[in-house]
């Protein structure tokens, strides 16, 4: 799974590799769709019409894809550093509870406002991740529990807030708080949802993360804790601290998710205020590996599945889960051609005939452990 | 009956692990296998118990040739492994776990079972309750339940892996009586160790291995420096060993005691000098790695110092101790000191840990990697990847990965599995830093390495010192019987 970019193999037969799981999970997608009884291809085209047929509907796709990509960008640094940050949700909670609070508390000029809850978003989202650090470090948690555990103590907070000490006045309804005045709100395009300043800050996301892993001395380091802790600590890496670190700046960008969730989507805290996005960065980073550019692409197609499979409800009756089952099933099959691939190299390694041996007395064979 | 293994090959990738094993046990003998890590040993049991399918070569049980593709296949021919840690489900009773191993398919004979295996059991005066739960058996006691498994599903050849690890002097006995008896009952026992007194003690034969391959077999008694001569390699009498002016002190450690596990090492003592060179010698597992892995950090010394270059360092982290000049190299190149999937490049920008800056001078670093790979004549480019290389141009790697200036270098098996080409090669690099005045400290499980290259030998024996050498008035024998346990003046003397 950690396939990095420039390996040898043909080119073609590579694509193709990557090409096929892609066609099965259509195909996979069209019997479903087939069996309960309506025409596929009717289906996807309402899925690439539904999120892509409008401005407003484009608007909305880019809004699901920002997010996810940010999440994706900083779950690409955890991942490179060995770490399954399952926590990424309760982080993305975390970052838009930390913006709520600035939208909410602090009145100004949009200017000072919102930038303030991105960075509110950021810290909040950068201490939960490092919550699940420092149990890992320290505590020895997996990170895989820390964070799952994490993730239900965020939706917890949120609720609370929500019908707490946040409450609409009169009604405590678990629909969201008050609406967030409109100097902290993202600032957007006309009617539509789509803030240009949220798509520049995903897009300098990947760039970011892309520059950290390929060109930095703490990227190189990381990548050398995720792949051999041993080694990289023999080598004299403070491997906790590159841990931290990782879970920093996953955590900061999930939170950054999170709060342009809340100030530029649902323009509310509201208990499901992730929108999921944090898993499906995972099943995004399943694809993409440690290839940060990569996640831009993916989570688009995820975008687009996402929000055109809403459509199916509408027109076909069909239910939008299918989209889930699409990407869902698109990552299994990735996951299986990847291991197989693997599978094949290995098994290539060791058909290879030992090296002939030179200089050698016979009965000395280089040869042991 | 008789077991035969002929001409058995297995690689992995590059490496020789089994090169043409013949072996051959006849009915009712108690078969000792020896050999050092690496020697290939664990691997061949692997094969002969259905672990591990051989290239080629041939098993022949009572006559017939058998093919094992599983463990499965390899009870249901009468092969039966017991490994070093027993193969037991922790939360099912002791009798749960007889029936889960149980052939057929369901429904479970409870009643019968529970019969047969008490009766094994009292035959052998094995003290486990069937009913107790199987985590709170002791190791001791799950050996014992695996044995009567493996004899209950009809085992004929019983293979132990290091069986004594970590049980207790009674239920060693009772092992040892154990298996002399199913030896006279005429089974096929095979006992797998690096503990020469255990051979010596229950062992009719003895085949030794070293390097993947057998180099030698003998009826038992055998001169335990014969054996220990024969896992550790012949050593070339040495006639003219280079003569190396030592500079200034440059490291001490007093009265230190290091705690890791199961090693304890109390009142340990050293000196060095600048450019001295000290081979640590002993069985695997003697406490050489706690010794090393104590000096550097990576195991805190829980009493006494430690000085390097006048600094004191005991107790200060492993990364103090780097920046103080000191480096480890540890056995497992590719496990502990490379980064599978990294390219050199990257790896020679990890281990520079002058340079600060925060972005990486690819360029510059790719200059770097292709001088190093020049200097170090390192068979691959400047892309290739650690594991891509042989274990003799990983070692180079580390080599060349090193810090120019360096106090103390901390050293296991520097060249355990190189071709003779790269063990001169690495010997040649790490005499060069002893005329640049590095101090060395060695550990290895080759006689000719530790003759031909140390000042002074220390020999460990199960977690002591027992001896402190000079290199140059000791011989094979003697450092053979302190390796075997034995000072220089106890045990039966007569050397061949």
């Amino acid at each position: 799974m950690t396939v990095r970019s420039g390996e040898d193999a043909s080119g073609v037969r590579k694509a193709a590799i990557g090409i096929l799981p892609f066609l099965i999970a259509i195909l996979f997608a069209a019997v479903l769709i087939l069996l309960v009884g309506e025409n596929p291809i009717e289906a996807f085209r309402l899925i690439l019409k539904g999120s892509l047929g409008s401005t407003n509907k484009i608007s909305d796709t880019i809004m699901v894809w920002v997010p996810l990509t940010l999440a994706a960008a900083g779950l690409v640094v955890t991942f490179s550093a060995g770490l399954w940050n399952i926590g990424v949700e309760g982080q993305i909670v975390l970052g838009a509870i930390g913006a709520s609070f600035i939208a909410r508390e602090v009145s100004g000029p949009w200017y000072i406002v919102v930038p303030l809850t991105l960075i509110f978003g950021v810290i909040f989202g950068a201490i939960w991740a490092l919550l699940a650090g420092v149990l890992k470090t320290k505590g020895k948690v997996n990170e895989i529990f820390g964070g799952l555990g994490l993730d239900f103590v965020a939706t917890g907070l949120t609720l609370y807030l929500i019908i707490g000490p946040w409450a609409r006045p009169g009604i405590a309804s678990t629909s969201g708080t008050e609406p967030f005045p409109d100097e902290a709100l993202l600032p957007n395009i006309g009617n539509t949802r789509f803030s240009p300043l949220a798509v520049i800050i995903a897009i300098l996301a990947i760039l970011g993360v892309w520059l950290l892993l390929r060109g930095t001395r703490f990227g190189l380091k990381l990548q050398a804790v995720g792949r051999n802790p041993k080694s990289a600590y023999l080598m004299g890496i403070p491997t906790n601290r590159y841990i931290l670190g990782a879970f920093a700046i996953c955590g900061g960008l999930a939170g950054l998710a999170g709060a342009i969730q809340a100030t530029g989507f649902h323009l509310k805290l509201v208990p499901s205020v992730s929108g999921g996005y944090g898993f499906l960065g995972i099943l995004v980073v399943l694809l993409a590996g440690s290839r940060a550019i990569w996640v831009a692409p993916i989570s688009a197609f995820f975008a687009i599945v996402a929000v055109g499979s809403i459509s199916l409800t509408l027109r076909l009756g069909i239910d939008s889960a299918i989209g889930g089952v699409l990407t869902g099933v698109l990552v299994l099959f990735a996951l299986i051609a990847a291991g197989l691939r693997d599978y094949r190299q290995r098994k290539r390694a060791e058909a290879r005939p030992p090296e002939p041996e030179q200089d050698t007395a016979p009965n000395d064979a280089g040869v042991a452990s | 009956m008789s077991l035969e293994l002929i001409d058995i090959h297995k690689h992995f990738g590059p490496v020789r692990a089994n090169d043409g094993i013949n072996l051959d046990v006849p009915k009712g003998s108690l078969h000792g296998l020896l050999g050092e890590n690496g020697a290939g040993k664990s691997t061949l049991m692997k094969v002969l118990s259905g672990f591990y399918t051989a290239d080629s070569g041939e098993i022949v049980l009572d006559g017939k040739k058998i093919h094992l593709g599983s463990p499965n296949d390899a009870i249901d021919a009468g092969i039966g492994m017991l490994h070093q840690d027993p193969l037991v489900f922790l939360p099912f009773s002791v009798i749960d776990n007889f029936l889960l191993g149980s052939p057929g398919s369901l429904p479970l004979d409870r009643k019968g079972t529970r019969a047969a295996i008490t009766g094994l059991r009292d035959r052998f005066g094995f003290t486990f309750s069937l009913d107790a739960p199987a985590r709170t058996l002791t190791v001791g006691e799950r050996q014992q339940v695996e044995i009567t498994r493996l004899l209950w599903l009809g085992a004929k050849v019983l293979i132990l892996d290091e069986p004594t690890t970590g049980i207790s002097a009674d239920q060693r006995e009772l092992l040892f009586t154990t298996l002399r008896e199913l030896a006279s009952d005429g089974m096929i026992v095979i006992f797998v160790s690096h503990k020469l007194e255990e051979v010596e003690a229950i062992c009719g034969a003895v085949t030794v291995m070293r390097r993947g391959k057998v180099v030698g077999a003998a009826d038992m008694p055998v001169p335990p420096e014969d054996l220990v001569t024969m896992m550790f390699g012949e050593a070339v009498e040495v006639v003219e060993r280079p003569h190396v002016p030592l500079g200034d002190p440059v490291f001490s450690m007093h009265s230190v005691d290091i705690d890791e596990r199961l090693m304890e090492l109390s009142d340990l003592n050293l000196d060095m000098r600048q450019g001295e060179v000290v081979g640590v010698a002993g069985m695997e597992g003697s406490g050489q790695q706690t010794f090393l892995r104590g000096i550097c950090g990576l195991v805190q010394p829980s009493s006494g110092t430690v000085m390097l270059d006048g600094q004191d360092v005991t107790r200060k982290s492993y990364r103090n101790h780097l920046d103080a000049g000191m480096h480890y190299l540890p056995a497992g190149r590719l496990e502990e000191g490379l980064v599978e999937g990294l390219t050199m490049t990257e790896h020679f920008v990890l281990s520079d840990r002058s340079t600060k800056g925060f972005f990486i001078d690819w360029d510059d670093a790719d200059t770097t990697t292709r001088r190093e790979i020049d200097r170090f004549s390192i068979k691959g480019t400047s892309e290739s990847t650690a594991e891509s290389l042989s274990g003799g141009n990983q070692q180079r790697l580390l080599l060349a990965m090193l810090p120019d200036e360096l106090e103390l270098l901390l050293m296991e098996h520097p060249t355990r599995g190189l071709d003779i080409e790269s063990a001169d090669w690495v010997w040649k690099q790490l005499l060069a830093r002893r005329e640049g005045g590095t101090a060395i400290i060695f550990a290895s499980s080759d006689l000719d390495e530790l003759l031909r290259y140390s000042d002074r030998i220390l020999v460990f024996f199960s977690g002591e010192v027992l001896a402190e050498l000079d290199a140059r008035n000791t011989n094979v024998d003697e450092i053979g019987h302190l390796i075997g346990g034995r000072t220089a003046n106890s045990g039966p003397g007569g050397s061949p």
